[in-house]
Formats: structure tokens, C-alpha cells, sequence
């Protein structure tokens, strides 16, 4: 969602226009203040509120957000690092450990590969194209949102598993998809499969298809108007979806326990890993690798916003 | 094209599809007597029960966090709101566990509430603070672009017409943020309907008082109750398809409704 940095950038322009306390009520806005951009007019008393009213609020606000969502976070360094820095690294450099971390590696380089292009493919079909069922087609790739992922999972089982369509098949053949790589592999790729999508759609919608459309009949084959034209118009937004898909891929936690087996030290990801341990009492080995996973979240967070600031500008420069 | 058709097919078509054909399998009777039974009734119960009120607070402290971070400035503003997306960004296994870490008996804040005689990990008092949690962000981001965007004008106008602070935030500014707030309730309580990692650590998970339905849909599937863990997920995606469609209908409604300057 990038639209906090057109806001921040004109905080200055807020300070610049600080509120004048004898501003007369029941008179009209004039046209100097009229002139004004709507954020430097936000400071006004007009449309503020009364000091104590606004502490409230504002004290509200960050003590919900401090209980709720920062102390959680320093909880999982703090209980990482309770018994110690050796304890923290000797509980990362279990086999168990390594493996999971190998495992939720190769998942997200499996899963966010294949997004990327079947990503790209159905947000350039949505946005440049018109047929019919698009609407349709736009519901299928929100959906995997709004299912439950233990349902994802759910469904991945019910195809593959020992009772499922194709289980007798994959048996007879001697192919294992469930309670292996490849079942860990799809379950994440569905739950991951709208992020590249969705955060292009918008983008590609807005760019139209002028550019395309002049390449093209500028002698451009497909694929050059598409590596040379699109692909550049698009690279922070693709980024974007990347950097989403990637992040839920590696954390992806109620899917993949569905479908995993949690065979220790061959099916366990990062996110069952530290269920289990947690479930064992190995506090400090179950939050340690806790801790890599909301180290991933928040340098996620961090290329986010500079992300978002990045396409904030390409918007600015587009507009002008 | 024909290429992203089949992918979506094969990725997302085709397994949904399967979890309705499996419960073709079923006859009514067999359907409506697992759907029944007292412990999916609980768990459904327990389930949109603990969402509903958890979307709730969201909306109300939602509404409150947007307002401190659109409308007004202070130290830590911009990290306070980059905050807000970290329920988004922490795999759920990661908050499952540090909430409860966070609010057992001799957690940071088990403990004094502990005191007051409030036990919050494993019983329903923890789902609902692991619903909260999970469900904040989707209110304040609904929210937020919508609350930058609305013309002060509108505002200038009611104040300049003789209404007090009170009657312009209440009756001029909140009505024209009904449809994102709507929306960001929505998808609040789709988000904490489903949610199974950030809240299965905290819950206790006893039967009937306190296990979610995404909970016993695993269970079912450990037991190899596979028709019982179908039936249960089918009216959560029945569900699920409601709550998009509204979230859909909401905002069609939005764009008619808020003239774009």
C-alpha cells in the first residue's frame, strides 16, 4: 500500500504552515487558503481537536500498538537470548536446525520462482487485455487469501493423500508429493500465489498499454516489448510482490502443517520447527529460530517502505 | 493467457474443486450430522464467536490508530505506523509463540494479570487476543488511505456552518469511512475466522471450550476423519465466499459513494 510517503514528505510543508490560534471561525476558507495542498491545511484548528481529546487518542494508539505488536516481537529476541549468545547459536547450528532452515529455503526458492512468472503472466493478462470471465479470474487469484490455510493445505490432501483422487495413482507409481517436498511446494505456492499478482495489477492497469502499443508498432517482436518496455516500467512493483510472496513463503505455517508429515530433519520447515521444539520445552532453540523468522519480517518491513517510497516517486514522475 | 488460465486451474481450480467433490461423497444426512455434532458446533461457534469480537476492537482501536497516525504528529509517528504491519509480516508460527510466551502464567503480562485473576494463555481469552492481533492491520490499511484522501473542504464546511468538533467527526467525517471501515472489518474477521498459527499456541485447545474449527479440521485429519475434516472446511469456505463477495459489494459501494475530487 504505498501511500504513507506523499503524506511524510509534506510534514515539512505542515510545520511550515503552523496553526494560527486567531483564525476566526465562522468565516469562509479564503482563496489564499484555498491555494493550500490539503495536508498543510490539516494542522488547522478547524479540523483538529481539543489538546487532551488528541493526547488521548494518540496515547491510545501507541500503548494498543506497543502491548499488541512490539512487545510480542522483543518477547521472541528476549526469550531467544535468555540463556545466552552460545545457547542461541548452539540451538541455529542443530542438524535439525540446519535442515529446516535448508528446507524453508529451497520452498521459497521453488515457490516464489514459479510466482514470479505465472504472476507477471496473469497481471499482464488482466491489466492489458479485455476478455470475458475476467472478473472471474480476478476472484481465483484473490481466493487463496480468504481460505483458511489449514483448508489450503486441506485441499492438497485430499488430491494427493492415501484416500485422495490421485492416491492410489501417485502409490501405484511410487511418487511422493504429500508429507514431501512437492506437497510442501504447492501448499506454499497456492497461499503465496496472489502477492506478485495483485501488487502488479494496479500498476499495469495505470501504465495502460500505450507504451506496449508503440513498440510494438515500432517493429518490437513480443518479447522485446516486454523485457525492454514492460518489465523496466514494472521492476519496483514486481520487487514488491516478490519481496510479499517471499516473506509469507518462508513463514507459511498452517498450509504447509497440513500437508508436511513433520518428519523431523527431512519435511520440517522453520515455522513447524518451532512449533515443535516450543511444544517440547526447548524454549530457547524454539525461539532462536523464531528469531531468524521476525529477523526475515522485519528487514521484509524495512525493503517495504523503501520500496513503497520508490514507487511513490515512479507514480510522481509518471503523473508529471 | 491460455497459460495463466491453466496454471490458476491447476493451483487453485482444481484442489478447491476437489474439497467440493469429496464432500459429494457424503450423503446429506451424513453432512448435516457431522456439521451438527456438538464439537464442530463448538468449534464454529468458538471460531466466528471470538473473530466477531475481535473485529471489533479492531475496528474501534483500528479507527483510533489511523486517527493518531493520519491526523496528528508526534515522536515515533512514522515507526508506530510501520508497526502496524508487523502482524502482517511475523509468520504466524512466530507470533503463536511469543504471545503465549507474552501472556502465560509467568509471562510479562501473565503475570500481572494473572494477579488480577485474569487468565488469558490457554483459554478463550487467548484466542481473542491472538484474533486482535492478527486482524489490526487490515482495519488502519482499509482505513487510512481513504482518511488521507478526504476533502478537507467537507469538514471546513461543517465547521463553518456552526457544528461543534464533535458533531463534524461524528456525523460528516465517520460516515464517508463507513465503507472502509467496513471493509477493514471484514477482512479482519475473515483473516481471524481462518487464522490457525498465532492461535493455536495460546488457546488450550480443549475441546468445546476453547479449539478453533481450522484446529479441528487438522485433527479430523490426523484421525483420518477425512469427510468429517471436508464438511467442516466446506461451510468455512461457504463462509469465506460471503465475506469476499460483501468485501466486493462494499467497495463498489465505496466508489459510487465518495465523489473523487
Amino acid at each position: 500500500m504505498p501511500t504513507q510517503s506523499n503524506l511524510a514528505s509534506s510534514t515539512a510543508q505542515v510545520r511550515a504552515y503552523a496553526p494560527t490560534a486567531d483564525l476566526n471561525v465562522s468565516s469562509p476558507p479564503s482563496q489564499r487558503e484555498k491555494a493550500r495542498p490539503h495536508a498543510a491545511a490539516s494542522q488547522r484548528d478547524l479540523r483538529t481537536e481539543p489538546g487532551p481529546i488528541r493526547f488521548l487518542i494518540i496515547a491510545l494508539a501507541v500503548i494498543f500498538l506497543t502491548v499488541f505488536v512490539v512487545l510480542p516481537l522483543v518477547v521472541v529476541f528476549a526469550s531467544a537470548f535468555s540463556r545466552g549468545i552460545t545457547a542461541y547459536f548452539a540451538a541455529l547450528s542443530e542438524p535439525e536446525a540446519l535442515s529446516a532452515i535448508r528446507l524453508t529455503l529451497l520452498i521459497a526458492a521453488i515457490s516464489v520462482s514459479l510466482n514470479l512468472i505465472f504472476g507477471v503472466i496473469a497481471a499482464w493478462a488482466i491489466s492489458k487485455f479485455d476478455f470475458a470471465g475476467k472478473t472471474f479470474l480476478i476472484t481465483l487469484i484473490d481466493l487463496p487469501f480468504s481460505v483458511s490455510p489449514v483448508i489450503s493445505g486441506l485441499v492438497f490432501v485430499l488430491l494427493f493423500g492415501a484416500q485422495g483422487f490421485f492416491g492410489t495413482w501417485l502409490q501405484a507409481h511410487n511418487i511422493h508429493i504429500l508429507f514431501a517436498v512437492p506437497g510442501i511446494a504447492l501448499a506454499t505456492i497456492f497461499v503465496t500465489f496472489p502477492f506478485v499478482a495483485r501488487s502488479l495489477i494496479p500498476l499495469m492497469q495505470e501504465q495502460g498499454t500505450q507504451e506496449e502499443e508503440a513498440a510494438i508498432s515500432l517493429g518490437a517482436s513480443g518479447l522485446q516489448t516486454f523485457f525492454r518496455v514492460t518489465l523496466p516500467n514494472i521492476k519496483w512493483g514486481l520487487l514488491y510482490g516478490v519481496l510479499l510472496c517471499n516473506a509469507r513463503a518462508m513463514g507459511e505455517f498452517g498450509a504447509v502443517s497440513v500437508v508436511s508429515g513433520h518428519i523431523r530433519g527431512e519435511t520440517n520447515t522453520m515455522p513447524l520447527l518451532v512449533e515443535i521444539l516450543y511444544n517440547e520445552y526447548q524454549f530457547v532453540a524454539s525461539f532462536a529460530i523464531a528469531s531468524l523468522l521476525a529477523m526475515l519480517a522485519l528487514i521484509t518491513l524495512i525493503v517495504k517502505t523503501i520500496l513503497e517510497r520508490r514507487l511513490d516517486e515512479g507514480q510522481i514522475v509518471s503523473d508529471d | 493467457m491460455g497459460l495463466t488460465l491453466t496454471w490458476l486451474s491447476v493451483i487453485v481450480l482444481i484442489p478447491l474443486a476437489g474439497l467440493f467433490l469429496k464432500t459429494l461423497d457424503l450423503s446429506f444426512d451424513q453432512f448435516w450430522s457431522i456439521i451438527t455434532s456438538r464439537r464442530t458446533l463448538s468449534a464454529l461457534r468458538i471460531s466466528f464467536g471470538l473473530s466477531f469480537a475481535a473485529a471489533c476492537v479492531n475496528l474501534v482501536m483500528g479507527t483510533i490508530i489511523v486517527w493518531a497516525l493520519v491526523r496528528y504528529r508526534f515522536p515515533g509517528r512514522r515507526l508506530f505506523d510501520a508497526i502496524v504491519d508487523i502482524p502482517f509480516a511475523l509468520p504466524t508460527a512466530v507470533a503463536g509463540v511469543a504471545l503465549t510466551q507474552l501472556f502465560a502464567q509467568k509471562g510479562w503480562l501473565g503475570a500481572p494479570l494473572a494477579e488480577l485473576g485474569i487468565k488469558v494463555a490457554f483459554t478463550p481469552i487467548g484466542i481473542f487476543v491472538a484474533m486482535v492481533f492478527i486482524g489490526i492491520p487490515f482495519v488502519v490499511r482499509t482505513v487510512q488511505p481513504v482518511l488521507i484522501d478526504l476533502d478537507p473542504e467537507i469538514e471546513e464546511a461543517a465547521a463553518s456552518l456552526g457544528a461543534n468538533r464533535w458533531h463534524t467527526v461524528f456525523r460528516v467525517i465517520l460516515p464517508s469511512l463507513i465503507p472502509a471501515l467496513l471493509t477493514g472489518f471484514a477482512l479482519a474477521f475473515a483473516r481471524a475466522v481462518g487464522e490457525y498459527g498465532s492461535v493455536i499456541f495460546i488457546a488450550g485447545n480443549l475441546p468445546n471450550v476453547s479449539e478453533i474449527a481450522p484446529l479441528l479440521i487438522v485433527i479430523r485429519l490426523s484421525e483420518f476423519r477425512y469427510a468429517d475434516a471436508t464438511a467442516i472446511a466446506v461451510v468455512m469456505l461457504l463462509a469465506s465466499f460471503v465475506i469476499i463477495f460483501a468485501v466486493n459489494r462494499l467497495q463498489r459501494w465505496a466508489q459510487t459513494r465518495i465523489p473523487t475530487h
